[in-house]
């Protein structure tokens, strides 16, 4: 069976680089992930989720730099506002909050992002595929 | 010479589009001057054969109103899209899906339940609910079916502009009316409403401060708010960021924060997400560096019902369309 897909925005300055590293170690994640690469996780907007969904995504992974760390000084901070009220937004339209996960990884962080992308590709197979009417 | 046909239609509408037009007050004794009015049903007596004996595109223009929840009205829009020349979404309800668009929360069945049987003014022992088809006296009586989800008019037929508003304000119609009947109409599927968001034009935005940043929310019945003050300084929220503009500011006068009624502004795909967006952005920015993970849950934890809120007339328009039903 095909896996369901999980579309990754990946700010530039932290999290990109993780997956790199994940790349570069040759550790394993899962092929399903799509990433996409932006400038910083609080420019992911809320609607990029929904649009991912609406194409097909069952699940959207955000990362971005460690609280204290990020490029801009506060777009993550942003972000986990941003994203904790869109979880709940969610729920209230039948779409388990878990399908959106928001995270950080540092650009020395490989293996972290390898297990992140593990753990998210593990809980939306257990979800199974989102379907939308 | 003839003069062009209008026809005016309502679908799930609560008859406030109706008013509207009623509202031109003497402006309407020039439009019934300048038009026919071929169809209308809460004031004139024509009927559906009326408007199938027509010729295709007979009717220059039809102002369809109303979200499409059943069968019947879907046959409906149908039949006058195929009858007009243009069709205008007259107001919020066929334009983004409107206050019945709150209806994709829930489908036929948990509505059908809730209705007809758990109300506490409704007494329903034996279960009996509205069938398509009931034989009544060895006669067969049909009712349309009633969709699971409501629609936007756009998603059912082809709509060529849109007026917003619960309802379209005065101006915004005969501004309509007149560039219709001028032949002065921008591109097909504009909104005829300014580009603006509601923000931009509000009369309160001088108030503002530079940085909004709010702790606590405050719903409009738990709080007199400040007439002079922006609501979302205040910690009330106001669909205002996400809103477009048009409307006269009716709400923010009457000392109410905007519900967003009007839709988006152009370049918006979701009018809800958006808020999501403008909320979270505002909510607790001070000492954010500071706040742990529970804090942001609790801050967040005082919107009791976001969705409903930031989606309250464009749940239909939004890109989930509805609630998935478990």
């Amino acid at each position: 069976m095909k896996e369901p897909t999980i579309v990754g925005f990946l700010c530039n300055w932290c999290s990109y680089e993780g997956a790199d590293r994940a790349g570069d170690a040759r550790l394993e994640y899962p092929a399903n992930i799509r990433t996409v690469r932006v400038m910083c996780s609080g420019r992911v907007e809320p609607e990029f989720v929904l649009h991912a969904f609406r194409e097909g995504a069952s699940g959207v992974l955000i990362l971005g730099c460690h609280p204290g760390d990020c490029h801009y000084k506060m777009g993550n901070y942003k972000a986990r506002r941003r994203i904790s009220l869109l979880k709940k937004t969610l729920e209230q339209l039948g779409i388990e909050p878990e399908r959106v996960r928001l995270d950080w990884v540092a650009a020395g962080e490989g293996e972290r992002f390898a297990k992140v992308a593990n753990e998210m590709a593990d809980t939306i197979k257990g979800l199974g595929p989102l379907e939308l009417s | 010479m003839a003069k062009p046909k209008v026809a005016f239609y309502w679908c799930a509408s609560c008859g406030g589009c109706e008013e509207a037009v009623v509202d031109l007050a003497e402006d309407l004794l020039k439009v019934v001057d300048a038009v026919d009015i071929v169809l209308w049903p809460v004031a004139l007596d024509f009927k559906r054969k009326d408007v199938e004996a027509m010729k295709d595109g007979a009717i220059a223009v039809s102002f369809i109103n109303g979200a499409v929840r059943t069968e019947e009205q879907e046959e409906m829009v149908k039949l006058l899209r195929k009858k007009s020349g243009l069709v205008v979404a007259f107001g919020s309800c066929a334009h983004i899906g409107g206050i019945p668009g709150l209806a994709n929360f829930w489908d036929r069945e948990t509505i059908f339940e809730r209705v007809y049987k758990d109300v506490p003014s409704v007494r329903n022992p034996e279960g009996i609910y509205p069938q398509q088809k009931t034989k009544v006296d060895g006669v067969e009586l049909t009712l349309p079916e009633f969709y699971d989800t409501v629609y936007t008019l756009d998603q059912v037929i082809n709509v060529d502009y849109y007026l917003p508003g619960c309802a379209p304000p005065p101006d915004l119609i005969m501004n309509a009316v007149t560039a219709i009947l001028e032949g002065k109409l921008p591109d097909k599927g504009s909104v005829l409403a300014p580009d603006k968001s509601l923000c931009d034009t509000c009369p309160r935005k001088d108030s503002k401060p530079e940085k909004l940043s709010i702790k606590a929310i405050r719903r409009p019945h738990e709080v007199i708010a400040d007439p002079e003050k922006c609501f979302l300084e205040e910690g009330i929220i106001c669909l205002g960021p996400a809103t477009r503009s048009g409307c006269g500011e009716r709400c923010i006068n009457a000392n109410m924060p905007c519900r967003g009624c009007f839709g988006p502004t152009k370049g918006v795909r979701d009018q809800g997400a958006k808020m999501v967006s403008a909320i979270a952005s505002i909510l607790g920015v001070e000492d954010e560096d500071k706040v742990t993970e529970e804090e942001v849950e609790s801050l967040v934890k005082q919107i009791d019902d976001p969705a409903g809120l930031f989606y309250m007339y464009s749940l239909p328009a939004s890109m989930l369309r509805r609630k998935r039903m478990g």
